[in-house]
Order: C-alpha cells, then sequence, then structure tokens
C-alpha cells in the first residue's frame, strides 16, 4: 500500500518533527540534549500513574475549547473568542457555585455547567449577530472581547468579589457541593475530564452523521453553494458560535469547580488561544481534537518534569504549541495548494479576473 | 516587410489546468498597426493565451517574443517593461483611489509619489487619443465606460506598443463602443497593435485587420477582417452547428402558464434597478428563451428565480404558489428546478457528489435523527448511472470536470422532477459531448412539460432549443417572438438596444 | 494643577507603546494581512530590547535588537500568510503564542528566575523645560518624541503619499489590480508586515528600555489587542489611531490615578478599561455594512 506524502496524519507527523527540529534550537541553548528532552517532554508523562492522570487534568480545558474552536471553524465562523467565553463560563461557575450549597450536588452541578454554557454562548452572541447581521467580520470582535472578559473577571476579583477573609482578588469557595467530584483518588482528575470526552462525542455524531452537520459543513465549506441548496447559513452560523461560546464557557466551569474551586485571576493561562491550537492540530475533526489535546496534554506535563529533570525551562511548552500551529498550517496550506492543481473554478474566457482570489481557510 | 518582425508574436504556447487543456500549442502574432482580432467562443481559450502574453498566467511551453527577441514573461512587470498593455475583462483599478493615483501605480522611480505627473501623463494621453477623464475622480465613482478608458489610459501612459482587450465591448452600450472604436482606430493608425478579444462576429468585422479564430484550445485559423460572418462562425464552432435537434413534435403545450412573473423589478447593491416591469408567462412543455448582451440582467432575474436575491416589485408564480421573494428551499418546494451559471457557486466543491445530491433535500434522507448514509449512497449510484456522470460517489464535486460538475447539478435538479427548471448558459465551458448531453436533457424535460427559462448567451443554443424567445436589454424585456419568426439581424439589434431601428 | 500636568505627560508616555503598535498594525492591514502578532511581537521586541540592553549596557543597542526581532516576526508572518497563504488569524494566534513562549523561555534561560535584573532606563528630553510648571507635560523620553514627532508624521507620509505607500494601500485593497499594474504582492506585502513588526517591536521595547527599565512577565498585558482595536477604531487612518490612541491612554492614566485617591476606591475601573473594546465593537456595529475595510483584507493573494 503506497500512503500519498499529503494525507492528513503524514502531514501531521511531519509538522511535529519539524517542530521538533526547530525547537531543538533553545533545548540546545538551554544545554541538553533534544532527544533525551523530547522523551522527558512525550515518552516520560506516560511512564508514571501520577502523571499520566495529570496528562488527562492538562487534556481537559483544552479538549473543550478545542472543540469550541473546531465547530466553529468547521462553520466558517472565525471564532477567536474562546478565551474570553472560557472566562465568562467561569464567573458563572463562581458565582452558582456559591449558592447552590444546600441543593443536591447533581442539580448543583447541572445549574452551574448550564449557568457557564449559557453565559459563555450570551458572551459570543454580539460578534455572532454582528456578522449574521452586518456581516462584520467576527475575527476582530471576538478577540477584543476577550481582555474585556478578562477586565470583567479582575472587575469582579477587586471589586465585589474580593475575598471578604483574606482580602486577596479572589472570589469565595464554591459549596462543597458544587465541587466537580474526583474521578481517581489521589489524582486530580475530575468528571469535567469526562463531560470533555462527552462533548467531543456528540459533537462528532451531530457533525459526522446528522442532517444539521452535513449542513454546518456545507455552510463553512462553501456559504454560497450551502444557501443556494436552501440552507440557512446565517442561521447555521449563528448556532455555529453559540454552541462554541457555550463549549467554550464549560471550559471555564470546569476548571472553577474542577481545579480551582473558586474564581482566579490567573484562571486560564490561555486556554481559550490554546484551543486554536488544538483545533488546528485536529484538523478541525473531533476525534483529533481529543487526540491533540491529550498529545498537548502530554506536552504539558512533560515540560514541567522536564523542567525539573533537564533544566529546560517549562516556557519551552508554549513554544512548542505556537510552533506547532505554524508549521500544521503551514503544512495544511501547502496541502491544500498541490492537490488542488484543478482551480476552483473553470479558468476560461469568462469571468477572467487577472487574480482568482484564495478563500481565507 | 518580412525584414519587420511582429510586435508580439507567440509560439507554441500551451496551458493545461488539470486536465483541461486551456491552450495547445497556440501560435499567434500581432503587427505594428493593425488590430487582430482573437474570436472564439467561451472557453475558447483566448484569454487565457493573452494572460500568458501578459505575465499573468505562466505557460506550459512555448515562447513568447517581442519585436522578434525572446521575452521571459515571469510577471506583468516584465510585459509592461516590454512595452504590452492589458485590459482585462473584470478591469484591474483600485476602486477606492483616483484615477490619478492607479494611473502612478507601478510606476516608482523614486519614494516620492508624484500625482501631478501622473496627472500630465494621463491629460497627455487623453489629447491625443481624444479620451476625457478627470484625473482626480475617484474610480468607484466612474461608470463602467469611464473605467475601461483609464484602462487603457493606464497602458498608454506606460507607452504600450501593444494593446490587449480582453471582451472590451461586453461592458459598454452601443455608443460606447462606437467611441472604443474611433480611440482604436486612432491608436493604430499611431502604430500600436492592438489584440482585440471577443466573440462577437459583427464587431471583430468592424474593427480587425486580420482574425484569429480559436476552438478548444487551439487556434484553428487566421483570415482577414473582410472574411464573411458565416465563414467565422463555422469556423468557431466548428461543427454542423449542432448535435441536437428540437425535433418538431414538441410535446402539447399546456394551455395554462405554469410560471408566470408579473412586473418583476430588482435592484442592485446601490439601489439601482437592473430588472424593470419584467412580464412573462411560461407553459408547461415550452422553453423560452432569454437573449440579450450579458449584464443587461439576466443574471439578477435567475438569482430572483433561484431564491437567491429579493425582487424590489411584481409577482412571480408557479402554478397556485405565490414565490414573491421566496427562499430557495420554498422554490424547490414548489417545484422549480435551478441550474444558474455559476455552477461552482451552486454547489460545495469541498462535498462529496453523494451529498452535494441530496444537499436540497437533506430531510428525506434522514432516519432516526441521523443521515441514513446507505440511501445516500444508493441514490447517488442511481443518479451517476442515470445521467452518466464520470465520478464515483465519495469523489468531491471539485475534483470533477466541468461538464461533470454540471451533470451532477443536472441530476440533482431533474430527478426531482420539477415543474419549472431555471437554467442560465447551461453548455458553457462544456465539451461537445457533455454539451449535447446537457441539451438533450433540457429537451427531454420539456417533453416531459416542464416549463423551461433558459438564459444563453449563445444564441445558436437559444435558436436551436426555444419555443420563444425574449430580449433582455437593461432589465428590460425589448423584444418577444418565436423562434420560427426569428431573425438574427433582428435579434441582434434588438439586444443591441436598437429595437426601433430594426 | 499639577495632577493635569502629572496627567497628561502621562497620556503622552502611556500612549507611546500604543502609537508605534497602531502604526506598525495599520501598515500590516493596509496590505492586507491582520497581524494578530502584534502582541507577541511587542512582547518579544520588549524581551529582546531589555535583554540586549542589559547585556551591552546600551539602550541603543537593545532597541537594534527589538527591531530586528520586529522585522523578523514580520517576515515570519509573510512566509506564513503570503507566500504560502495560511490562514492570517490562526497565524497571528500561533506566532504571538510562538514569540510569547520562546521570551519567557529565553527569560528564564538568561535570567534564571532570580531577582529582577534592572538597566538604567533611557533618561528623558524636555526642550521645553524652561516654560514652567506646564513644561513638565514635555518631559518625556526620546522614544515618545520620535513617536509623536517623526515616526506619526512619517508613516502618514509614507502611506499616502509616496510610491510605497500607493501600491501597500493597491495591495491591500485590490491585489490583482496591483499586480496587473507591475507591483510585486509579495514583495509589498512582506514590506509592510516588516515595517509594522519593526514598529511593534518598538513600542514594546520602550516599556523596558524607557518606562521600566526592567523585564517582567506579562509586560505587555493586552496592548497589543488594544492596538488591533485603534487601528479599526481609526479607521486605518494613521492620525486617526493616533488620536484613538491618546485617548485610550487619557482613561488609563486616569484610572490609575484615580484608584489610588481616596473614595475613588469603589469605582469599577475595569469598565472604564474595557471601553475601549466595546466602543470599536460598538463603532462597527453601528457604521454596519459601510465599514471601509481594506478590501483584500483576510484574502491570500494567488495569480490563478
Amino acid at each position: 500500500m503506497r500512503i500519498s506524502p499529503w494525507s492528513t496524519p503524514v502531514l501531521l507527523v511531519a509538522a511535529v518533527l519539524l517542530t521538533f527540529a526547530i525547537t531543538a534550537i533553545p533545548i540546545l541553548l538551554a544545554g541538553a540534549n533534544p532527544v533525551a528532552a523530547y522523551a522527558a517532554y512525550l515518552v516520560v508523562p506516560l511512564t508514571s500513574q501520577f502523571t499520566l492522570l495529570e496528562v488527562l487534568v492538562s487534556a481537559t480545558p483544552i479538549m473543550l475549547t478545542g472543540a469550541a474552536v473546531a465547530i466553529a471553524f468547521r462553520a466558517g465562523y472565525w471564532n477567536i473568542g474562546a478565551e474570553g467565553q472560557l472566562l465568562l463560563g467561569a464567573v458563572a461557575a463562581a458565582g452558582i457555585g456559591t449558592v447552590v450549597g444546600s441543593l443536591p450536588p447533581l442539580l448543583a452541578l447541572a445549574l452551574m455547567v448550564g449557568g457557564g454554557a449559557l453565559l459563555g454562548a450570551a458572551w459570543a452572541l454580539v460578534p455572532a449577530l454582528l456578522r449574521v447581521r452586518f456581516g462584520i467580520d467576527e475575527v476582530v470582535t471576538t478577540l477584543l472581547l476577550n481582555p474585556v472578559a478578562l477586565l470583567l473577571v479582575n472587575g469582579l476579583l477587586h471589586g465585589p468579589w474580593r475575598d471578604p477573609v483574606t482580602g486577596f482578588p479572589e472570589s469565595e469557595r464554591i459549596a462543597a457541593s458544587a465541587e466537580f467530584p474526583i474521578l481517581i483518588e489521589r489524582s486530580r482528575v475530575h468528571i469535567g475530564f469526562l463531560l470533555a470526552i462527552a462533548v467531543v462525542a456528540v459533537a462528532w455524531y451531530v457533525l459526522a452523521r446528522t442532517p444539521t452537520g452535513l449542513r454546518l459543513r456545507a455552510a463553512g465549506l462553501s456559504p454560497q453553494g450551502a444557501r443556494f441548496a436552501g440552507i440557512n447559513v446565517s442561521r447555521t452560523l449563528l448556532g455555529a458560535a453559540l454552541v462554541s461560546g457555550a463549549i467554550a464557557g464549560i471550559a471555564g466551569v470546569s476548571e472553577v469547580a474542577g481545579i480551582q474551586n473558586r474564581l482566579t485571576g490567573g484562571l486560564s493561562p490561555g486556554y481559550g488561544y490554546t484551543g486554536i491550537v488544538v483545533a488546528t492540530l485536529g484538523t478541525l475533526t473531533m476525534p483529533g481534537v481529543a487526540v491533540a489535546a491529550l498529545f498537548l496534554g502530554d506536552l504539558t506535563v512533560g515540560a514541567s518534569s522536564a523542567a525539573r529533570s533537564l533544566g529546560i525551562p517549562s516556557q519551552l511548552g508554549a513554544v512548542v504549541q505556537g510552533v506547532l500551529l505554524l508549521t500544521t498550517i503551514a503544512l495544511l496550506t501547502l496541502r491544500r495548494h498541490h492537490v488542488r492543481r484543478l482551480p476552483a473554478t473553470t479558468p476560461g474566457d469568462n469571468g477572467a479576473s487577472p487574480g482568482a482570489e484564495v478563500q481565507p481557510g | 516587410m518580412t525584414a519587420m518582425p511582429p510586435a508580439l508574436e507567440l509560439r507554441g504556447i500551451t496551458k493545461r489546468f488539470g486536465d483541461l487543456v486551456a491552450n495547445d500549442g497556440v501560435d499567434f502574432d500581432v503587427r505594428g498597426g493593425e488590430v487582430h482580432a482573437l474570436l472564439g467562443e467561451n472557453g475558447a481559450g483566448k484569454t487565457t493565451v493573452m494572460r500568458i502574453a501578459y505575465g499573468l498566467t505562466h505557460a506550459d511551453a512555448g515562447e513568447i517574443l517581442v519585436g522578434g527577441r525572446p521575452i521571459a514573461m515571469r510577471s506583468p512587470r516584465d510585459a509592461i517593461a516590454a512595452r504590452i498593455g492589458m485590459v482585462t475583462q473584470h478591469f484591474a483599478l483600485v476602486g477606492p483611489m483616483t484615477v490619478a493615483e492607479n494611473l502612478a501605480l507601478g510606476r516608482a522611480t523614486r519614494l516620492r509619489l508624484d500625482l501631478d505627473e501622473a496627472r500630465h501623463r494621463a491629460a497627455d494621453a487623453a489629447s491625443r487619443f481624444g479620451m476625457r477623464v478627470d484625473p482626480n475622480a475617484r474610480i468607484d465613482d466612474l461608470s463602467v465606460g469611464q473605467r475601461q478608458r483609464v484602462e487603457i489610459l493606464k497602458a498608454l501612459s506606460r507607452d504600450c506598443r501593444v494593446l490587449v482587450l480582453d471582451e472590451p465591448t461586453a461592458v459598454l452600450v452601443p455608443s460606447e463602443v462606437e467611441a472604443l472604436f474611433d480611440t482604436l482606430r486612432s491608436l493604430v493608425a499611431d502604430g500600436l497593435s492592438v489584440v482585440f478579444i471577443s466573440h462577437k462576429l459583427a464587431e471583430v468585422r468592424a474593427i480587425s485587420d486580420r482574425v484569429s479564430v480559436m476552438r478548444r484550445g487551439r487556434l484553428v485559423a487566421t483570415v482577414g477582417g473582410d472574411t464573411d460572418e458565416r465563414e467565422l462562425a463555422s469556423m468557431m464552432v466548428g461543427r454542423p452547428s449542432f448535435g441536437v435537434e428540437r425535433g418538431a413534435d414538441a410535446a402539447e403545450v399546456a394551455a395554462e402558464p405554469v410560471l408566470r412573473i408579473a412586473g418583476l423589478g430588482a435592484t442592485d447593491s446601490t439601489g439601482l434597478p437592473v430588472l424593470t416591469n419584467l412580464h412573462l408567462d411560461i407553459r408547461g412543455g415550452e422553453i423560452v428563451g432569454v437573449a440579450g448582451v450579458s449584464g443587461n440582467g439576466q443574471t439578477e432575474l435567475v438569482d430572483v428565480l433561484c431564491g437567491m436575491r429579493q425582487p424590489s416589485s411584481g409577482a412571480l408564480h408557479v402554478g397556485d404558489h405565490e414565490l414573491t421573494g421566496a427562499s430557495p428551499t420554498r422554490m424547490m418546494a414548489a417545484g422549480v428546478g435551478r441550474i444558474p451559471e455559476d455552477r461552482h457557486a451552486s454547489l460545495v466543491g469541498d462535498l462529496s457528489v453523494a451529498h452535494n445530491l441530496v444537499l436540497e433535500h437533506l430531510d428525506e434522507f434522514r432516519r432516526a435523527g441521523r443521515i441514513d448514509e446507505r440511501r445516500v449512497r444508493e441514490h447517488a449510484a442511481e443518479l451517476i448511472e442515470r445521467f452518466d456522470i464520470r465520478a464515483r460517489g465519495e469523489d468531491p464535486v471539485a475534483s470533477l470536470s466541468g461538464g461533470n460538475i454540471q451533470k451532477v447539478l443536472l441530476a440533482r435538479v431533474l430527478s426531482r422532477d420539477p415543474r419549472v427548471v431555471v437554467v442560465s448558459q447551461p453548455t458553457r465551458g462544456l465539451d461537445v459531448g457533455a454539451t449535447d448531453y446537457v441539451r438533450r436533457q433540457l429537451l427531454e424535460r420539456r417533453q416531459a412539460g416542464a416549463a423551461i427559462l433558459l438564459v444563453s448567451e449563445d444564441l445558436d443554443e437559444l435558436l436551436a432549443l426555444s419555443d420563444r424567445l425574449v430580449v433582455l436589454y437593461e432589465g428590460r424585456i425589448v423584444g418577444a417572438m418565436s423562434v420560427a419568426d426569428a431573425d438574427v439581424n433582428e435579434l441582434s439589434m434588438l439586444m443591441a438596444g436598437r429595437g426601433d431601428a430594426a | 494643577m499639577t495632577f493635569l500636568i502629572d496627567l497628561l505627560a502621562a497620556t503622552l508616555r502611556n500612549a507611546t507603546p500604543l502609537v508605534y503598535g497602531t502604526v506598525g498594525e495599520t501598515y500590516s492591514e493596509r496590505s492586507g494581512v491582520l497581524n494578530l502578532g502584534i502582541e507577541g511581537t511587542m512582547y518579544a521586541g520588549a524581551f529582546a530590547g531589555f535583554a540586549a540592553a542589559w547585556a551591552t549596557g546600551s539602550p541603543l543597542i537593545g532597541l537594534l535588537a527589538a527591531i530586528s526581532v520586529g522585522i523578523g516576526a514580520g517576515a515570519l508572518m509573510a512566509l506564513l500568510t503570503v507566500t504560502f497563504g495560511a490562514n492570517q488569524h490562526v497565524s497571528g494566534i500561533g506566532l504571538t503564542i510562538g514569540l510569547i513562549g520562546a521570551s519567557e523561555f529565553a527569560n528564564r534561560l538568561i535570567f534564571q528566575g532570580g531577582e529582577l535584573q534592572r538597566i538604567e532606563p533611557m533618561g528623558t528630553v524636555n526642550p521645553l523645560g524652561g516654560i514652567g510648571e506646564i513644561g513638565k507635560i514635555f518631559d518625556q523620553y526620546a522614544l515618545t518624541w520620535v513617536a509623536f514627532l517623526i515616526i506619526v508624521p512619517a508613516a502618514w507620509w509614507l502611506l499616502q503619499r509616496s510610491n510605497f505607500g500607493l501600491e501597500i494601500r493597491a495591495v491591500g485593497e485590490k491585489p490583482e489590480a496591483a499586480d496587473a499594474a507591475g507591483v510585486s504582492v509579495v514583495r509589498t506585502r512582506y514590506l509592510a508586515l516588516m515595517l509594522g513588526g519593526a514598529l511593534m517591536a518598538i513600542g514594546g521595547a520602550f516599556i523596558t528600555l524607557a518606562l521600566l527599565g526592567s523585564f517582567t512577565l506579562d509586560i505587555i498585558a493586552g496592548r497589543g489587542w488594544v492596538c488591533v482595536a485603534l487601528v479599526i477604531f481609526g479607521r486605518w487612518r494613521i492620525f486617526r489611531g493616533l488620536a484613538g490612541a491618546l485617548i485610550f491612554s487619557l482613561v488609563f492614566s486616569l484610572q490609575f490615578r484615580l484608584r489610588i485617591l481616596p473614595g475613588f476606591g469603589e469605582i469599577p475601573f475595569e469598565l472604564l478599561l474595557a471601553l475601549p473594546y466595546l466602543v470599536v465593537i460598538a463603532a462597527l456595529a453601528l457604521s454596519g455594512r459601510n465599514v471601509a475595510y481594506p478590501g483584500a483584507y483576510l484574502k491570500p493573494y494567488r495569480r490563478s
């Protein structure tokens, strides 16, 4: 069997190898052996139970934001605002979590997840409406709401939600019944991980198997063609944007209820942006998102252990993420030019403009 | 004379796009002081070969000589340096900028932008060739004819010796065409060479010294400008006109119209009318052809009928259904089958053939909330067989040839037994086999009693397929006739907006 | 009075990095490329400038290092979006993640996470010092003077009155027209992105080399995103962007001062700081479909 050098798995492996080649430079600068470093990054975390479970913990929020981003991107809606939507979900969780102490845990959790999803979707609403109503590019509007969300969090923490006891800019601890149960003893793996897997599974089913999913994909691939076939592209985009915001909001709930148990200013070290890395690396498919999130989780855990064992600053993890994102989109874009030798429109005497535009994507 | 090399010469130009051969060993030359027309149907490869000459497209093989010297045309910059200018069909002007800025663009010699110099050059060239344009006007504020003049001035202000014009009359009203021809005559009198790309016989004869005819990527002949129209036409078409006969025994035409268009109007994005007070009834078993020069409202009419554009006035009925301003979904539900000219925009290229075939009525393939992929596959297999689509169901539509893409669209529409078919430029860019196939399918649909609205720029196609013709000019119906009474001369006059002169 | 003078001086000071960033982003976007790498480019500029100045003792060398990093970042963005034609926003986010990561990594490596290293910050220049109390407004860093008196007018002139600027605008508005006129779309976009990157990096370096004299984590703190907002707020015009930067900086400097005054502690200043973003979004909403984005915004260019 011959495998095309342009098939997706080959391409992604190439992107990873290319990333390793590029990041070998900083590793060498740090005085470490690149091969030993990659072993520490990728393999070591999988060798002990504790680190293995930590990989799942790290993968949880970015699997959710990755799914959120992938759904939106699939519909042709460039949601760069998962970070802000996540923060709003966290705000909802912290707010609801402190007042549901008297409720049974199941109800408390449902309220928090629902509230977080709702607030995340609400944060995604305005850019989505501007896009479908006025055609205003959502990249900038979703992006600009991220710092606003962070300001909102900081405003709450420095104002009404400041911890009255310690005076720290942290919210009150949520009720015990509102905390996500731990799945495995003596680890930090909480039901947020199951929630993430469930979200990815449902999203996969909807996207790949249902009419709604096909309509969403059609709208993303060719809005014109989809509209022509009677698909309400605006409604599809709006729906995708809101679902995306809701899932990002759930990621915020998961971090508050599963890890921090309160709202803090440093709740998210950019999980929303990492979601873009995860979605791209997962080629916008749900199984891909799950694998990519676990891969990056592995890397994150590996980065902190490599910092201890090899003296490589753990910030290399972020470098790897950034480089990986860039090599992946570069290779995927090159493939599109390579495979699509056939121009999308018949070159002929009609409608020949001096330069055909390639759709961004 | 023999000592004088041609101003521009192309030798053995070959260009492929995927499996489509756009140019196949094209030899072409233009001498100093002549208008040399490049004549051919849409999709014959005329534009491609001249884009190659201007450096906008790269040839797979062949060479380009300017004044006898081979030149590597890597980009328009090389062409400009070799004193070649081109006015593309879609103007290469920056809309929000002024005329002077557009003229100055790409001329950088110093850092400082010298708009005065651009204005002077514009004024010089304008007075030399009698073209008036305000150098301080914004391109977006100019009419199409004025923009074309700016394009020509742009080329002239760079001292081009060869000027290539791609379908320059397609966007002009007749009086502007006259003015353009006057300009071109004064240019060649000045020693310039003009390459005039067109598919319109009369214009080509009116302006050209020589005519080269292209057909399906090949240059089939170069003849004198006085060659008669019939001969040019047969070279251009290259086949005894038609492989499809309408057949005199047309189906019974119903008494009541199926599609009724009453007082229909539409406006463009700036609010200017593009369709005005259109009345048209089409009965079952009848094909009504819409003739007209492109850009006279055909696209908008088809868009309205496809549910892709809101009319500004009037009413639209199919049978008892009022469909004024209806969505694509309602149009389809009422039995309207839609095959617009831009087939790529009517399908989702990255989705499979099978999925595209069900996209319009996805809910019929739903089972327990999910898509019944097995039925989707069976449905695709059946239509691929029935409509002779050369592809597998799982192939993405974008990977298909133009003819097969059109067949996918045709299959999606015709398999639903539509009462009304709206179809525009159905055979543009298709090879002979696919063309005949598509035409036969439309005629079969007519036999089956559908009301068909056929928009085409190909007059022969209209005459061969239609029962009746209407002529669109500036968004109005300016003439109607049955095909039996149709006279090509009269039609041409109507299409040119000179109905009363006929 | 002192409060007002201090406030205005701070406004000019705090506006400086925004001015560099906004002008840089304007150049990128006018050429048709939304550069979301700005946050990372400013960050890398801040770090590289500081590290080089710390190592050599020369702020000037620090500045040159920042400029080099900025040019490199712009070139990388161009490689991805212009040469490869990759998605602009994803490329920009990737660039930002990578550059922030790389800066923090290098910071760790060089300074070992030890105590905060400082350099002698660039001094201030005050040609108007002689005019009494009011003159203190103009007691500013050289880079601030350069920003307002040289960079802004020069950037305006280059964009509106030079052939290079005409090419940038044409390439961002309608690349096929520029191409047909013999302008290299690729070259022009590379140059615009590299120039823009250099300016962004200077904006970042201003914070470490002049304002603080040290490098701390999260030093840019979203200023890059502010610049993205200001470019749109200024409708892709240099002077309107400048006005936006001044307004934002005024609000920022004011809240900073009010916050420590008694009686103002309860005001939610974060809301005030969120205003520029919200104003931009509201402005976009109000102008609706009439927003004059550069015509080729977000679109890669490929000849057929």
